[in-house]
């Protein structure tokens, strides 16, 4: 295995030939299960990620989609124990896989000093608004520089050069390192957020809604940088938002999230065209497409639970469209969906199958006629 | 730059309108001020009545345009006339000669107090939550403490009956000023109670307020990501959160000065320290308006020199102001 | 269940007793800091008020028995006598009430002029805000006591109102910039700029838009203004720049230095005012910060941190895991560890090593 910062300056596709080792998909990089984060307030215990399982392959992209209050930002900070009080993890593990730790290492065991090996030299985050997470009164070449000397024994000069070629890398000109955060445009502060995050080659780049703060232009832009990143430096992406029509084209897989549960996962491919859980439905319906018919936009009436006060069984029951008094009884646990083309396509919803229509409206709710098969799906 | 030539230009009123109350304030007063000194202090010669007649703008020495632009042209070539109770030492004499002693101790102590404070109030933030909060109470009864109160009882308890320090004064008695070894740590023994007392008082309350602003920064996130970066704690604390709290308390630091001469002046009294606080109320004691008039003057302009000073330094250490031209 | 009831206008005791847990729940949810500093000082309010009345004796009267000059407490002077045998604790019970007549009165008038000033500034902008802000950067850069020393120096008597006057003058600009602050925030605020869409005229929006979101930082800043006044006026009558024939906590400390208290050993002439005046702060200063603490919860101690495991975790400590030992096993446990049967069916965790 080639250990990249022996040739710190160079930021070679040097990884990508060392795939195979790793089985590029057999034992995953960051193994999240049953894990839960709750957040400790004086009227009561928020839940905030309950029970989650998600396992994240080398070079692969997860796209984590959901609501504000869903529970992904939660997810993916939590399992790098970013979280601040009164957050507290109340269980679960997050084994962390990588090329330098190939027998896995608990995360949620380490102390700090331990942490901090982990942390962006093997998990990075690009974080969502980048005015907010650079340091102010620092310049970004400066800030970059901190990581580099943080993680990789380098001399000064071949740190610089290392952060200048990340700078190229982002295509960002040489001489902005010694600009400070509020001398550059939105555009480019992102950019560097790239940057700083491949600065140690990570295996694991989390993207919290890095896109959500900028205009479309520079969004589509941005996004094209990542994808052409990805490919030269082969890192595993976990890219968490709420618009779940950028994963569609971004993601390998999709996980939605709702009210601190997974409700579904499975390829893009199929979540987008033969989605199984009734609230993915709901989020597709929500916004049109360039293409195709016009049709209604229905949307998801109804606003998020109140995560102290979670209602019996499944919690997205008040807002949905087919749910019926059986859907109080079941435990959201994934379930595999049968006639689907991905066969790790899961979904925490028993009873809907990708074909099921809508019932009219109306016709929802308490002891109305059941037109769903629940025998349909056959269950793990 | 051009931030620094702003603050100056403002700086250039405050001490225009600090300059146009100190004329104006005795013209104001009910009463016949130059009656009342004239019979305190029979010594003064005819020359002096017509001088305080000036300054004090009674009887008809001229317009009041006039009066004002010949005090200005006074103020500039330091022409502060000549004393009352000393007559006729000059007053500008008199000054010379007890500045120096307040400068030092007290600009010595307010910048070790600020220092100290701000290093315990950047510790109290290093984990949140700590012992330091623990301390909290005590230290806001601390800061609320008179400090001539606090002085008292030091004094009486560590000069008077332990007999560590000095009673008071500058330096002990027989010796003689100069740059001789004697005098200097005479003089320096002497301002060490002194000092001390002022550091007490005010440590605390930088403490605090440093505590507040790192607490707020440290929740920020760029401290987040840094935390997320994986730097050492110590990089996290000082580069990330200390390095931004720092600007405000710098303000607070340059809003208190004005505050800081206000301790030195008490503490020269409870100290018979020979500096300009000390000077002052004796002044108003005797109704010795010149030496009034001057030392207000002095005192004014020196803390919007030290105002100034800490701009720079703010300049300096925030690019933003470096940039900012508005 | 309330809705079931008819209205008869008598409250069931039950819904009585609900009532009043809610009206006083307010006061359960103030950070403590600012219980302890609004008890503390409505304490001392109350000792204004009845403090005069609740004198053994008048604070003035100068008993002419030389045996009873500066006698420490007894039964007959609870707080002992003065070099003139006047009575301490009736100088301090009425002392009190002269204290903070005075500077309640600085609050007012300082914070009603911050408020004039800062809200004119921040609300009409342009030149008006210009002109207005020079004005309190002016006053609040030039040095306090020097100038209050010479205004008053200047003054033949020293009374109350010169003096409440002096001090209110020197007492608005910081309090004036802070509101001008909020008010610049409020005005751009879409709430505002609603109300000027629909037509309000400027008065209207001031009074019900803009100043209700003010309440707190104009308490904190009257609490300040009061805190200032305090440490002034007692500053100030320490110098001996007050009307000494009146009573109040500074004056008091002015005779005993004059009388040298301190050195003749009567440390109870000298040593109440002086607490007092203390005590009367750290209760303004603490229900300052308690008004801070409301308006920004993060500032309460504790606030950001949860209790795991025994030990408190901060902001600046990875996010805490339940059920996981967080401290550091010893070597010798380790070791003996390794010898039991769970250890040979644990999942080696690795820590990781020095990097490349």
């Amino acid at each position: 295995m080639t250990t990249t910062a022996a040739t710190g300056t160079e930021l070679s596709g040097s990884k990508a030939s060392t795939l195979g080792a790793n089985g590029g998909g057999d034992e995953p990089i960051l193994d999240i299960s049953d894990f839960s984060v709750v957040y400790r307030t004086d009227r009561g215990d928020v839940r905030a990620v309950d029970g989650v399982n998600l396992a994240l392959h080398a070079g692969e992209v997860v796209g984590l989609a959901g609501e504000s209050g869903s529970g992904k930002s939660t997810l993916a900070y939590g399992s790098c124990r970013l979280l601040r009080p009164p957050a507290l993890i109340t269980g679960g593990s997050v084994v962390y896989r990588g090329r330098r730790f190939p027998s896995g290492v608990e995360v949620l065991d380490k102390r700090p000093e331990e942490l901090n090996v982990l942390r962006w030299r093997e998990i990075s985050i690009v974080f969502q608004s980048a005015m907010n997470a650079l340091n102010p009164v620092l310049s970004v070449g400066d800030q970059i520089l901190d990581v580099v000397e943080a993680h990789m024994k380098l001399s000064k000069d071949e740190a610089v050069e290392r952060v200048a070629s990340l700078l190229d890398f982002v295509s960002i000109p040489r001489d902005r390192m010694k600009s400070y955060p509020f001398e550059l445009s939105g555009g480019m502060r992102q950019r560097v957020m790239i940057a700083m995050a491949l600065a140690t080659e990570p295996e694991i780049v989390i993207m919290d809604e890095p896109t959500t703060a900028l205009d479309v232009v520079v969004q589509r832009d941005i996004l094209a940088q990542i994808v052409e990143l990805k490919e030269r430096l082969s890192f595993a992406v976990l890219f968490i938002t709420h618009d779940l029509s950028l994963l569609l084209e971004l993601a390998d897989r999709v996980a939605v999230m709702y009210a601190g549960k997974l409700v579904e996962i499975a390829s893009s491919e199929e979540i987008h065209h033969e989605p199984a859980h009734p609230y993915t439905k709901g989020l597709l319906n929500s916004f049109p497409s360039l293409r195709g018919p016009r049709r209604e936009l229905a949307g998801i009436p109804g606003t998020p639970p109140d995560l102290r006060n979670l209602p019996p069984g499944c919690s997205f029951l008040p807002r949905c469209p087919y749910g019926t008094t059986a859907c109080q009884d079941i435990d959201m646990s994934l379930a595999k969906v049968a006639t689907s083309a991905d066969p790790d396509h899961v979904t925490a919803c028993p009873f809907v199958l990708p074909g099921t229509p809508v019932p009219p409206r109306g016709t929802r709710s308490n002891g109305a006629p059941d037109g769903l098969q629940p025998e349909a799906i056959s269950a793990q | 730059m051009r931030f620094i030539v702003r603050r100056l230009a403002f700086y250039a009123v405050a001490a225009w309108v600090a300059l146009t109350i100190n004329f104006f304030i005795p013209r104001l007063m009910p009463g016949n001020a130059v009656e009342d000194i004239m019979s305190k202090f029979p010594s003064l010669q005819p020359s002096a009545y017509k001088a305080l007649e000036a300054m004090l703008g009674v009887g008809h020495p001229g317009s009041l345009w006039h009066q004002y632009v010949n005090y200005l042209y006074d103020v500039i070539h330091f022409n502060f006339g000549t004393d009352v109770t000393e007559y006729p030492a000059k007053v500008s004499a008199l000054l010379a000669q007890t500045v120096p002693w307040t400068i030092t101790l007290v600009g010595t102590a307010t910048i070790i107090a600020f220092v100290i404070g701000t290093g315990l109030g950047i510790l109290a933030g290093w984990r949140s939550g700590g012992w330091l909060d623990r301390v909290l109470p005590g230290l806001t009864f601390l800061q609320a403490v008179p400090y001539f109160f606090l002085a008292l009882i030091l004094i009486e308890l560590l000069a008077l009956r332990a007999k560590i320090f000095p009673l008071g004064q500058g330096y002990a008695g027989g010796d003689i000023p100069g740059w001789n070894w004697q005098f200097i740590s005479s003089a320096v023994y002497h301002s060490l109670l002194p000092a001390f007392t002022l550091i007490i008082t005010n440590v605390a309350g930088w403490m605090l307020t440093m505590r507040n602003v790192m607490i707020t920064t440290t929740g920020e996130d760029y401290v987040l990501a840094a935390q997320a970066k994986g730097l050492p704690h110590k990089r996290v604390v000082l580069g990330y959160a200390a390095r931004n709290a720092i600007l405000p308390q710098l303000s607070g630091f340059a809003n208190a000065l004005g505050f800081v001469v206000s301790g030195a002046i008490v503490m020269e009294i409870v100290f018979s320290y020979p500096g300009v606080g000390l000077l002052l109320v004796n002044a108003v004691t005797s109704n010795d308006y010149p030496l009034m008039q001057a030392i207000f003057l002095v005192i004014t302009f020196a803390v919007l020199f030290a105002n100034l000073i800490v701009d720079v330094v703010y300049v300096l250490i925030d690019p933003r102001a470096r940039a900012r031209s508005a | 269940m309330a809705a079931l009831m008819v209205d008869t206008g008598v409250t069931p005791p039950a819904e009585r007793e609900r009532e009043k847990r809610e009206r006083f729940g307010w006061w359960r949810r103030l950070p403590p800091k600012a219980k302890v500093g609004a008890l503390l000082l409505g304490f001392f309010v109350l000792i204004a008020i009845i403090g005069p009345t609740l004198a053994p004796y008048d604070p003035s009267y100068q008993n002419p028995n030389p045996s009873l000059s500066l006698n420490a407490p007894s039964a007959a002077h609870l707080l002992g006598t003065t070099q003139n045998g006047q009575d301490v604790l009736s100088q301090l019970l009425t002392g009190v009430r002269m204290t903070l007549e005075l500077a309640l009165f600085v609050g007012v008038v300082a914070t009603v002029i911050a408020v004039i000033v800062g809200i004119s500034a921040g609300f009409l902008g342009g030149m008006w805000d210009e002109v207005l802000s020079l004005l309190s950067n002016v006053f609040l850069v030039l040095p306090a006591l020097p100038l209050l020393v010479v205004l008053l120096g200047y003054l033949p008597q020293k009374g109350e109102t010169a003096t409440i006057l002096v001090l209110a003058f020197l007492g608005w600009p910081w309090g004036a910039r802070v509101i001008r602050a909020q008010t610049l925030a409020l005005r751009n605020r879409d709430f505002v700029a609603a109300s000027r869409e629909t037509g309000e005229r400027g008065w209207h929006i001031i009074m019900f838009e803009i100043m209700p979101n003010e309440i707190s930082l104009i308490a904190a800043s009257f609490v300040g203004v009061v805190l200032y006044a305090i440490g002034a006026s007692v500053a100030l009558a320490f110098i001996g720049l007050a009307d000494l024939n009146t009573w109040s906590l500074g004056t008091m400390l002015y005779w005993a230095q004059s009388d040298q208290a301190l050195t003749l050993g009567a440390w109870w002439w000298f040593v109440p005012p002086g607490l007092l005046v203390a005590l009367i702060g750290t209760g303004l200063v603490l229900l300052n910060f308690g008004i801070d603490e409301l308006g920004n919860p993060r500032l309460r101690s504790g606030s950001g941190t949860i209790k795991v495991g025994g030990r408190w975790w901060g902001q600046t400590d990875p996010t805490p895991v339940l059920g996981h030992s967080q401290r550091r096993p010893s070597r010798v446990a380790a070791f003996l560890h390794s010898f039991s049967r769970e250890a040979l069916t644990e999942r080696p965790t690795e820590v990781a090593g020095p990097l490349p």
